[in-house]
């Protein structure tokens, strides 16, 4: 049977809006083993509760979204990680949480339990005290001649989040990298259980502090779902205003960051003060630079201030005169474009294999913005334009980036001067329910995931984009030299602490 | 053109801020405080390396911010280094993960004496809204001493290097500290 010819056969449950299809055991895996012909069935993320293993689909051709869940039986379900290799990262994830092994999964070493919890799977129905005692990391190998590894981390040189990266090198060449992340694990997912949508957006709001807009809009909009109410328009278009002031901040940052990587300063200089400009634009109008906890599930926490508009549109017009000129410089600066153009190239088969978001995908031929399909309010009216190259390069996903300030700038003075009157929140009902909530972050698509019985959170999962970014990381800086690392990650700029969770 | 940026540069002088009315003021008294006390104590400069244990990058956000041509932090003496061999301070942000613990302590252990620990951001006071996870062991006073917490989350750039003053123009007025 082909893969959707198994999804017909499913049974539904109920979870807005999305219905949530369950599937026994041998239709699971069967399932499983038909994704391979199936290469329109991308993986968006995958997760589990005590009792069911959760993925999230996206069908390519029909443009449907579709969770399919699994019963976990003695502690099994079958892996989908032979076919979709993204699964690979969840699936340990998953194990090292809930306790659910995916028989057959291509990799089955932990992944966020490095051995110093208190208790192992501390989300299963039923955790244990941790008895053994931390073992180092076993890392994949790689053998030839005149191979040398090179370690670094998790306490990096930067400003940066902890996490430790294993180079196998052929004297400059990378011929391996792999990446070990967890060190981050707050753990965020318990917390959020037991706690109101309101109570617990703070903790959506601090999975990725650059992103915290981003994730408290997918929360809400996943708390929403599940309650069956729907902000007011003036929150969700306040909310847009956040989420692209969020975007603009972020590029500018990186970009910048990029630039310095690359020993240039006069672009960072520029970049870097734009970032300060929009940062102050947004504690004016927001009341918070970071614009952190202000969106919460039903709408907003606080409304614009007075100022706030013509701050942040005074601070755009800056921008948008300035841009021009330094798009010029960095095009005229050849060592610019010897450092990253064909630097840190991911192949667009290998971005639309693993589903890859944001300008990562974009820069690869992979156009997903989760602002067009599946679109959520306040821009199902605004007609956004996804910018999307091919090349896949260091440069392409600046050049993507770029483009996306600019965008921004146009959506950010619609949604300004067309700002509806009325309230800015509504209270949710004590509701019992699921729901999935989505928004576009600057990285890419978020997913949240909330079931809730009498109007408290049983269990959540929050799907940064980064899940399905990290490994492309790794295949994108093969062959490239030890020193070109700083730019490529930079140009990922994947979460650690959102992946973390 | 890169000429032409620069030549406008050049014009119209630094953006960086200068240190006068608030909030600047206040950087413009810390400044003359920490030359003062600085001086006095360390020499010109204060090296630090910072050290993410947990937190969920707002920190480390503000943090970057400092070392942008607005708040230049070097312009008082105060610059980000590699390795922790060469600090003075540990500016740590997060709670203290479990698993972030082992690498926390070996830092400080690598950092020669005498030597400063700042816990930045709610997250580093007491774990922040992290407080009670399985996950955690605290705020970074379970895992190093703490001399020094500026709060906030994230705390604003000003707010981090108006701490950092404090803490050298404390220093500088006490004996060395034992370890």
């Amino acid at each position: 049977m082909t893969a959707h010819a198994i999804l017909d056969t499913a049974a539904f449950v109920a979870c807005a809006p999305f219905p949530r299809r369950v599937l026994d055991q041998s239709a699971w895996a069967e399932f499983a083993a038909a994704l391979a012909a199936t290469p329109a069935l991308e993986l968006l993320a995958l997760w589990a509760d005590p009792t069911h293993v959760h993925a999230l689909l996206h069908d390519r051709d029909s443009a449907d979204f579709l969770p399919v869940s699994v019963a976990v039986e003695i502690g099994l379900y079958p892996a989908l990680s032979p076919t979709r290799p993204a699964a690979a990262w969840f699936e340990r994830m998953i194990r090292d949480l809930w306790g659910h092994t995916a028989a057959d999964g291509i990799d089955q070493r932990p992944w966020l339990d490095h051995g110093h919890w208190a208790t192992t799977t501390p989300l299963a129905a039923r955790p244990s005290p941790n008895l053994a005692a931390a073992e180092p990391a076993e890392f994949l190998t790689s053998e030839g001649e005149g191979l040398h590894q090179i370690a670094v981390g998790p306490v990096h040189a930067g400003i940066i989040e902890p996490g430790h990266f294993r180079f196998t090198c052929n004297g400059e060449t990378i011929v391996r990298l792999e990446i070990r992340l967890g060190y981050l694990h707050k753990g965020t997912l318990g917390l959020l259980r037991g706690k109101s949508p309101r109570a617990a957006a703070r903790f959506a709001a601090r999975l990725s502090g650059d992103s915290t807009v981003a994730h408290a809009i997918a929360f809400a909009h996943a708390a929403e779902a599940a309650c069956g109410v729907a902000a007011p328009p003036r929150a969700t278009q306040l909310r847009g205003v956040m989420g692209e002031i969020e975007r603009i901040a972020n590029h500018l940052g990186d970009i910048g960051a990029i630039i310095g990587d690359a020993s240039f300063a006069v672009l960072p200089a520029r970049f870097g003060w734009h970032r300060e400009a929009v940062l102050r634009a947004a504690a004016r109008a927001f009341g918070h630079r970071l614009m952190m906890d202000a969106v919460i599930p039903g709408g907003l926490a606080e409304d614009l201030a007075t100022e706030g508009a013509r701050a942040i549109l005074a601070t755009v017009a800056a921008i948008e005169a300035e841009l021009p000129g330094l798009v010029r410089i960095y095009d005229d600066t050849s060592s610019l474009a010897d450092r990253l153009q064909s630097t840190g190239t991911l192949r667009p088969d290998l971005a639309e294999r693993f589903a890859a978001g944001g300008f990562v995908g974009r820069a690869s031929g992979r156009r997903f913005d989760a602002r067009r399909i599946p679109g959520y309010a306040p821009y199902d009216r605004l007609d956004v334009t996804a910018v999307c190259l091919d090349q896949g390069d260091v440069d392409a996903r600046v050049r993507v980036r770029l483009a996306e300030i600019t965008e921004s700038i146009r959506l950010l003075r619609l949604l300004l001067t067309e700002l509806s009157d009325g309230p800015i929140a509504l209270p949710l009902p004590m509701a019992s329910g699921e729901g999935i909530g989505w928004s576009e972050g600057f990285r890419g698509d978020i997913w949240h995931w909330l079931r809730l019985e009498g109007g408290l959170i049983t269990a959540a999962f929050l799907a940064d984009p980064s899940w399905r970014q990290w490994p492309l990381l790794q295949a994108a800086i093969e062959g490239n030299i030890v020193a070109d690392f700083p730019l490529c990650n930079k140009s990922f700029n994947c979460s650690y602490s959102g992946v973390d969770l | 053109m890169a000429w032409r940026e620069m030549f406008r540069a050049l014009r119209e002088g630094p953006l960086t801020e200068p240190a006068t009315p608030p909030p600047e003021d206040e950087v413009a008294i810390l400044a003359a405080r920490l030359k003062a006390a600085a001086f006095n104590r360390l020499g010109r400069t204060l090296a630090i390396r910072q050290v993410d244990s947990g937190s969920c990058n707002g920190c480390e956000l503000e943090i970057a911010m400092l070392t942008g041509i607005v708040y230049d932090l070097e312009r008082f003496g105060l610059k980000f280094v590699a390795s922790p061999r060469h600090a003075d301070v540990l500016l740590v942000t997060g709670p203290v993960t479990r698993t972030m613990h082992p690498a926390l302590t070996r830092t400080w252990q690598a950092t020669p004496d005498p030597k400063w620990v700042v816990a930045v951001g709610d997250c580093a006071i007491d774990g922040g809204v992290f407080k009670g996870s399985y996950a955690i062991t605290g705020g970074i006073d379970s895992a190093l001493p703490v001399d020094l917490v500026i709060r906030g989350c994230p705390p604003t750039p000003t707010a981090i290097l108006d701490g950092l003053c404090a803490l050298i123009e404390a220093n500088a007025r006490e004996p060395r500290r034992p370890r």
